[in-house]
């Protein structure tokens, strides 16, 4: 049942993606193109996604998961160096080669060596996280 | 083309659905990275299955879609090497760092109101698109 559901929802974000053109790196730099000739059709792509999302966090208040267990903690709103400072890292990486860590999976069977590399350098960089997350604690802490 | 918007919308529809089963299923957050992270970094070891089922699906449905609509099936990825190691060291950590991507932080964040999705939003679509200003305006390098 787990297995059968992460499937399906796992199958139901590669196709969405594959349609919306998020696998696209050219699309995805004209949209983050906001300076030049912006192209303005991802905008919808996140417009989309939240819909159903948002309605199904308003299913998800006082019931359980259909496959047991529990929901996520609510969220939390602490504003920390680690998620700025990486959010800013990964979107100059997004902005480079218009990947972002979804897209990059969903593209496995055409995007080819490129595709490939990408990959295995992403896993690379999240390996390194740990480590470097470390060491901005320690900037923040002195500055 | 001038349909892009209609596809934009249609494909962002379906995300959001697999977030919802995901969600509503197996009581997950549907994010990209930390799927993927947990299971790179063996922090997701308990549920390494479940994380591989997601991506088994995530993998193999744009390969059948590819075989029906071909033109959509091309990444236009730079072909060069420096370029897209760079950008995936930078993705791959900066997410693992801020905990979270477009998936997690932006589509299952923002839908219900988490003040860090939204902040790390703005912060990775400003960066991503002072990347791209930098280096497609200034230094026409892509």
């Amino acid at each position: 049942m787990r297995l059968f559901l992460a499937f399906t929802a796992g199958g139901l974000f590669g196709t969405g993606l594959f349609l919306s053109g998020m696998t696209d790196t050219r699309k995805v730099q004209g949209w983050l193109d906001v300076f030049g000739n912006w192209d303005p059709a991802l905008a919808f792509v996140m417009g989309g996604a939240i819909i159903p999302m948002a309605i199904a966090w308003r299913l998800a208040a006082g019931r359980k998961p259909l496959a047991g267990g529990g929901f996520p903690a609510p969220a939390r709103h602490d504003i920390g160096h680690r998620l700025i400072t990486g959010s800013v890292l990964f979107g100059m990486g997004w902005g480079l080669a218009g990947l972002c860590p979804g897209p990059a999976m969903a593209s496995l069977s055409y995007g080819g060596w490129g595709g490939a590399l990408f990959l295995v350098s992403m896993a690379a960089g999240m390996l390194a996280a740990p480590k470097l997350s470390v060491q901005l604690d320690r900037l923040a802490a002195r500055a | 083309m001038q349909a892009d918007w209609i596809w934009g919308l249609a494909g962002g529809l379906l995300i959001g659905l697999g977030g919802a089963v995901y969600l509503l299923g197996n009581g997950r957050i549907m994010g990209a990275s930390g799927i993927l992270g947990g299971l790179v970094d063996g922090s997701g070891r308990d549920s390494a299955r479940e994380r591989l089922a997601f991506i088994a699906g995530l993998v193999l449905l744009p390969l059948a879609l590819m075989l029906l609509i071909p033109a959509k099936a091309d990444t236009h990825l730079t072909s060069n090497a420096a370029v897209i190691i760079a950008a995936g060291l930078l993705v791959g950590a900066g997410t693992r760092v801020a905990n979270g991507c477009t998936s997690g932080h932006g589509v299952c964040g923002i839908s219900r109101f988490s003040l860090r999705g939204m902040v790390a939003t703005v912060f990775y679509i400003l960066a991503g698109g002072l990347t791209v200003a930098v280096l497609r305006h200034a230094l026409g390098v892509i």
